[in-house]
């Protein structure tokens, strides 16, 4: 059986393509036989797993008291259930669902903000947010407000008036032209420097707007990809049925575009999500943070392996997270574009 | 029209939802005020008005961040340099809270513990200069900062004082614009080989690789101090201090180079420690201490004698378990230290009796170490140049009197 195999293999593709594919084989299992026991080994034995468990408060909510941890719970209920809702709405109806999803966003961002930081006696400082918790309400809070703000930059730059169109694309190829880090390093040391104290808003604040102004212009490089896909045929017919510029991009054009570009903007968000470890230039703490901050502590001095391979994990299950919000979102437009088509038939 | 009265009815309810858990919150909080805005929440336009308002009035909770509630300290950073009494200390009696810079990622001297608490050396100081202004130990707010941050936090009024790791230099002292105070911590950079090598000093390190972190002054001391023994060397530049301790231990280099700290604290974490020795020799000089914005000279006196007094401390014996023993002691510099007779205190725009308050906070200079950094810890530091100058250091304070 084997050896007919081999022969077959060899007629067709000739005896030095076998022998490439047998020194492949033993290098492949050679390097798996290398690599994979040493990693399980330290796995389960090497590993001192009690740098993660000892600090996992720390890890979730940083120095966020525990007795108000059930707002960070609410808020992500919220902000789940935001998504979900929009996700659905996006299914059932196709025109203008674009716009209520983005408020459905927006609103329950803004929502879980003012519930965590909390109200009167029941604030919580903003230096005492870090750790994943601090991860979701950068990433967030930036993806909730970049979403609006990079479609209004795509608008702008398409706008007849030559004031809107020059701003547009200033602001978007001036964020573009710079890396995060250094927009992060201006939040962190140019603006202390040039606001005066009182006006001086909380790092927390910078961090996410520095996050949201470097998202919003990729976004909206995104979003113009989707406007010029959609066809000229149907500016005509939306300006046929005697649609305003306002209506036709809300009810026709936006709803097309935005679908088109889901994969791109999602994309977008998950890189969002994993810059939001950059934000440890302006002495914050987040997931990432606190893996770096943990291994400091006398008792788990050196278990930076542990730590930082926990830290990875999270990351990786968040952007599984959000890379499978993003095929819902497709597949759902799929089938209620088909189904639209079916109704109508 | 019907989709815009529906978006209206969305952005309301979604208002008054996160109005009502907040609500909730600060009703379940027992010292809330009772006039939480609950009943006139659902879809009330003043909703969202009623969010700002409620948090501006009450923004003033003592927890708060020195950054958004700043107004106190507002006219230290308009005139950044107080010269008189008006300066930093009336600005922190008022704000109630001491914005201190620290370093959250140096083991024993800076570090967060599992339950969200600062610890460590430098972190003791803020304490102790906390207790020592406000009476409370407790009231601090500690900043952490990275070492590019460090000067801006400074000199934008972010942090009061800065107890951070940072080397007295001269250049540091002038065109930075900082004070410093008396050096907490003598450090220096030192050298850890492999114990089978059998080297004892810098030349026998000829040919060697030597690991070393990028970017720090402790890269250039090692060149300056290899090319002055005529050694020549290989260094391998690595990121972070994790990395150059791994590289280290897996082998990459013969000797590895930090402050002599450091490589107590890391040998600890090493495959076998024993394996190891730091060699007796100092590549550079490295006074860790406090620093002040320069120009506010009662601030400036105020820490320096914070730290004084907690050397005079142990000089005395004086610590935090038997301070009570001592206020009725004859020795008239006890007295005076404690605040017992004269007036010194009141000098320096203190209470008489802030050393007290210091001391039973935090301890003396010995207990700050032993905690943090001596043999009870995983580091087993020496107290090396640490120790008084009765006992051959370069601990000293200026008489109390």
């Amino acid at each position: 059986m084997m050896t007919a195999r081999a022969y077959a293999i060899v007629r067709r593709h000739g005896a030095w393509w076998l022998a490439a594919q047998a020194a492949l084989t033993i290098l492949a299992a050679l390097l798996v036989w290398w690599t994979v026991p040493p990693l399980l080994r330290w796995l389960w034995w090497t590993a001192d797993w009690s740098v993660v468990t000892a600090n996992l408060r720390l890890f979730i909510l940083f120095r966020y008291p525990t007795e108000a941890a059930w707002r960070p719970a609410l808020a992500l209920a919220m902000t789940v259930a935001a998504v979900g809702l929009a996700v659905r709405r996006a299914a059932a109806r196709q025109s203008a669902s674009g716009a209520r999803t983005l408020l459905w966003l927006l609103g329950a961002v803004l929502a879980s903000f003012v519930l965590l930081r909390g109200v009167g006696s029941s604030v919580v400082p903003m230096n005492l947010w870090g750790g994943l918790l601090l991860t979701l309400i950068l990433a967030a809070t930036a993806i909730g407000l970049s979403l609006p703000l990079g479609i209004v930059l795509a608008l702008g730059r398409r706008s007849a008036l030559p004031l809107v169109r020059w701003t547009s694309v200033a602001a978007i190829e001036c964020v573009r032209g710079l890396p995060l880090i250094t927009i992060l390093f201006m939040a962190s040391l140019v603006v202390p420097l040039a606001l005066p104290d009182a006006w001086r808003p909380d790092t927390v604040l910078r961090a996410i707007f520095g996050l949201t102004l470097f998202s919003a212009a990729y976004v909206a490089e995104d979003v113009r990809g989707g406007l010029n896909a959609v066809g000229a045929g149907q500016y005509d017919a939306a300006r046929a049925l005697g649609l305003g510029s306002v209506a036709m991009h809300r009810l026709v054009i936006l709803p097309q575009a935005l679908r088109a570009v889901v994969p791109a903007i999602v994309g977008q968000f998950i890189a969002l999500l994993k810059d939001t470890s950059l934000v440890l230039i302006l002495g914050l703490t987040e997931l990432f943070g606190v893996a770096r901050s943990v291994v400091n502590q006398p008792e788990h001095l050196g278990r930076f392996r542990e730590a930082l391979l926990f830290a990875a994990v999270v990351y990786f299950v968040l952007c599984g997270g959000l890379s499978r919000v993003s095929r819902s979102f497709e597949m759902r437009g799929r089938e209620s574009r088909r189904g639209r088509a079916v109704e109508r038939t | 029209m019907r989709i815009r009265r529906f978006t209206t009815a969305l952005t309301n309810g979604t208002l008054a939802l996160g109005l009502l858990a907040v609500a909730a919150c600060t009703a379940a909080n027992p010292d809330a005020p009772a006039d939480a805005p609950v009943a006139d929440a659902p879809g009330d336009p003043g909703a969202s008005t009623s969010i700002t308002t409620t948090g501006a009035t009450t923004s003033s909770v003592p927890a708060d961040t020195g950054v958004t509630t700043a107004g106190a300290s507002a006219d230290a950073s308009a005139a950044p340099a107080p010269a008189s009494s008006g300066g930093l200390l009336a600005t922190v009696r008022q704000r109630g809270r001491l914005n201190c810079g620290v370093q959250d990622k140096l083991p024993g001297f800076g570090y967060l513990d599992p339950s969200g608490e600062y610890k460590g050396f430098d972190v003791d100081f803020c304490r102790a200069i906390a207790a020592a202004v406000l009476g409370d130990a407790t009231a601090v707010d500690f900043k952490p900062l990275t070492a590019q941050q460090r000067f801006t936090a400074l000199q934008t009024g972010e942090v009061d004082v800065l107890v951070r790791n940072t080397t007295f230099t001269l250049a540091r002292d002038t065109q930075n614009g900082l004070d410093f105070s008396p050096t907490t911590f003598y450090d220096g950079q030192g050298m850890m080989v492999r114990a089978d090598l059998n080297v004892d000093s810098l030349a026998g390190l000829d040919g060697a690789n030597i690991c070393v972190g990028s970017g720090t002054t402790t890269e250039k001391n090692l060149g300056d101090a290899m090319r002055k023994a005529g050694a020549a060397f290989t260094p391998v530049v690595l990121e972070d201090t994790d990395q150059v301790f791994s590289a280290y231990d897996g082998g990459r280099c013969d000797a590895v180079t930090s402050d002599k700290s450091q490589l107590a604290s890391r040998q600890t974490t090493l495959a076998d420690p024993t394996a190891h020795v730091i060699l007796d020799l100092t590549l550079s000089k490295e006074p860790l201490g406090p620093a002040v914005l320069q120009g506010d000279a009662q601030w400036a006196d105020v820490v320096n004698w914070v730290v004084y007094g907690v050397i005079a401390a142990e000089e005395f014996g004086i610590t935090s378990r038997n301070v009570d023993t001592f206020l009725t002691s004859e020795d008239p510099e006890i007295r005076r230290l404690l605040g017992v007779e004269d007036a010194l205190g009141e000098g320096l725009g203190l209470t008489n009796d802030f050393m007290v308050g210091v001391i039973r906070a935090v301890g003396n200079y010995a207990e700050i170490y032993d905690r943090n950094l001596g043999p009870d810890t995983p580091f087993k530091l020496p107290r090396g140049a640490n120790r008084l100058w009765t006992e051959g250091g370069l601990l000293y304070s200026p008489p109390f009197r």
